[in-house]
């Protein structure tokens, strides 16, 4: 896919997007959402939040421990290791949320360890996947004109298993703005405050900006995280 | 030089068992020479060729790279002077085919214009346009092309010693043979010393200098092409170069190595066709070039034309309908020969003049006499 044929397919999806709040605020009324405005901003940032705290601990935590189990000497376990990543995608995200109340209390924190929690699976299996499954004549080109371990990894593995890492990333993304709103259960603000009540009142509108909104920063954080896989993807690469 | 001394790999079966893939091989390949390592696919040729670099370690016995010992020198060093070609190509997708030429450079500290500047000249080498290619990435060039830029990233470094994996065996027979040609032609200029895995006994031919035949982890028969070609060690390398393999001689042997071995007779426009058939006669020929002044050829007489006649040679001259070149291979020749429906044709050097003849008779003659091919001369210079 080349770099217009990308663009394109962002503009079309921002302009679909904007018809579609557009759409909403026909629908509702720009009076009533002028009364939401402050929750909106508000909330909308603590999503945000949490999602960047958590996906950030993800990331640190994921990626070295994907590049970890894929090195040959420990292949063999990997799919043992990859169990303990597995714990926070089999429990359900609400069974985690009151486990980690139990341990950390509740308000931001738990919050943060639930959606880590959540996001580290796709991380971790996409970066072992990405790199245990590049060709073995690359790795063998690579030791057979003299790198090291270290160079291999930086300069062949990973720049080639890009695109797999990156689309783990992507996928943890999903999941982790889209449990944020469960964050609500215990104690921290998102989007939750919205949607929650609005179950519960039976209030709609509220229900729906909520909905929306956690779905506009899912698009629009995978939109950027996109872009800049395209950015750094070499133009050899997949 | 790359010297192996009772070289063994041994491997432990599911079984329990112990399989030598390589058993006790014995190789020198002097510095220069293109040693190929022929054989049926899991004879142990590739894995004789990696414990050189030692991407497989040997069991046991010594590798000797210009007399040193490589079990003394860590592999990253070791790697990085030696060449390395594979059949796969390998070459790293995520970089361009500059970056990729030089890999092995900036590793071993060279400066960036340094290796921008060798870059260009290796792409020259291979009759790649640097301008038109250094920048794109190695999905963007054909497999040829690609196979190319394989063999000039182990060459980047200037490595004195190059081991290739069947490096020819993934490209299509066409780009096969100009690739094998330019690396020749590289290879002249250059004189690495180059081991060369390959189970295609034509590329052996064509480039090996000596070929060393395996069997199940042991060298049968290690020798020039011809040699083996003309005296197989036993039934199993005469099956393996094939049932045609006085055929495939003739690859080795150029016309002019047959035209010097015969003694070179000539006539005038003006020799007296009497004399002429004498000549003939005498050397028991049924043909006779005729030369002008300067040697060039004009055509030839004929035995049962000149029996007997008056005049002169001009009056029954019939000219050649086809000539060949001093450094074409017989298989050329031949195949000239049958095409043109002929039993001979005079050999021509570079300036048009006459150098001799090849007919069907000298040739199996010559392969008959136990004479090898001219290539020694080429590689002695």
């Amino acid at each position: 896919m080349n770099n217009r044929a990308f663009l394109k397919r962002i503009s079309i999806g921002l302009i679909l997007a904007a018809a579609a709040i557009a759409a909403l605020v026909y629908g509702i009324g720009p009076a009533e959402i002028a009364q939401y405005r402050e929750d909106l901003v508000y909330l909308g940032q603590q999503h945000l939040y949490l999602v960047g705290v958590s996906m950030t601990l993800a990331l640190v935590v994921g990626l070295p421990s994907g590049v970890l189990l894929s090195r040959p000497w420990a292949r063999r376990y990997a799919e043992h290791g990859m169990q303990v990543f597995n714990i926070g995608n089999t429990l359900p995200p609400m069974a985690v949320l009151a486990l980690a109340m139990v341990v950390v209390g509740i308000g931001d924190k738990p919050a943060i360890v639930a959606l880590f929690l959540a996001s580290l699976l796709p991380i971790v299996r996409n970066t072992y996947a990405g790199l245990s499954g590049l060709s073995p004549t690359l790795i063998e080109a690579a030791n057979a004109i003299g790198m090291t371990p270290r160079q291999r990894l930086w300069r062949v593995e990973l720049p080639n298993a890009l695109p797999v890492i990156l689309s783990g990333v992507r996928i943890a993304l999903a999941i982790n703005v889209g449990t944020a709103p469960l964050a609500f259960l215990i104690g921290a603000s998102s989007y939750g405050e919205l949607i929650f009540p609005g179950i519960y009142l039976n209030n709609h509108t509220a229900l729906l900006l909520g909905a929306v909104g956690t779905a506009a920063i899912a698009l629009v954080l995978d939109v950027l995280v996109a872009s800049l896989g395209k950015f750094m993807s070499p133009r050899g690469v997949a | 030089m790359i010297e192996l001394k009772n070289l063994t790999k041994q491997f432990i079966q599911k079984n329990g068992q112990s399989f030598n893939a390589v058993n006790d091989v014995n190789l020198v390949v002097p510095e220069g020479e293109i040693c190929v390592l022929l054989g049926p696919s899991g004879c142990g040729k590739t894995t004789t060729m990696k414990m050189i670099n030692r991407l497989i370690e040997p069991s046991s016995g010594q590798v000797l790279i210009n007399g040193e010992d490589t079990a003394g020198i860590d592999t990253v060093t070791l790697r990085r002077n030696i060449g390395y070609v594979i059949q796969q190509i390998g070459l790293f997708p995520n970089m361009t085919i500059e970056d990729n030429i030089m890999v092995v450079p900036r590793m071993l500290g060279w400066d960036r214009k340094r290796c921008r500047e060798r870059a260009r000249e290796l792409m020259s080498m291979v009759a790649l346009d640097p301008d038109r290619f250094l920048h794109r990435y190695p999905k963007e060039m054909s497999g040829g092309q690609q196979q190319r830029i394989g063999v000039i990233r182990a060459l980047a470094a200037d490595a004195p010693v190059l081991l290739m994996d069947e490096p020819f065996g993934a490209v299509d027979p066409i780009n096969r043979e100009q690739i094998q040609n330019e690396f020749q032609l590289m290879q002249r200029q250059l004189g690495k010393t180059v081991m060369l895995v390959s189970h295609d006994i034509d590329e052996a031919i064509k480039l090996g200098d000596r070929i060393a035949v395996f069997r199940q982890g042991r060298i049968v028969q290690c020798a020039g092409a011809d040699e083996i070609l003309a005296k197989p060690a036993d039934e199993f390398v005469a099956s393996f170069v094939g049932h045609d393999r006085t055929l495939k001689r003739l690859l080795l042997v150029q016309a002019g190595d047959v035209a010097d071995a015969q003694e070179t007779q000539t006539a005038t426009l003006d020799t007296p066709l009497s004399h002429a058939f004498g000549v003939m006669d005498d050397n028991d020929a049924r043909y006779l070039a005729v030369v002008d002044r300067e040697g060039k050829p004009l055509g030839y007489v004929q035995r049962k034309d000149a029996k007997g006649a008056e005049g002169t040679c001009a009056d029954k001259l019939k000219p050649f309908s086809a000539t060949s070149k001093p450094d074409e291979n017989l298989r050329v020749v031949l195949s000239r020969l049958y095409e043109h429906n002929l039993t001979w044709m005079p050999v021509l050097d570079a300036d048009g003049r006459y150098n001799g003849e090849v007919s069907q008779d000298y040739i199996a003659s010559f392969l008959n006499s136990g004479k090898t091919h001219g290539r020694q001369r080429m590689a002695l210079k």
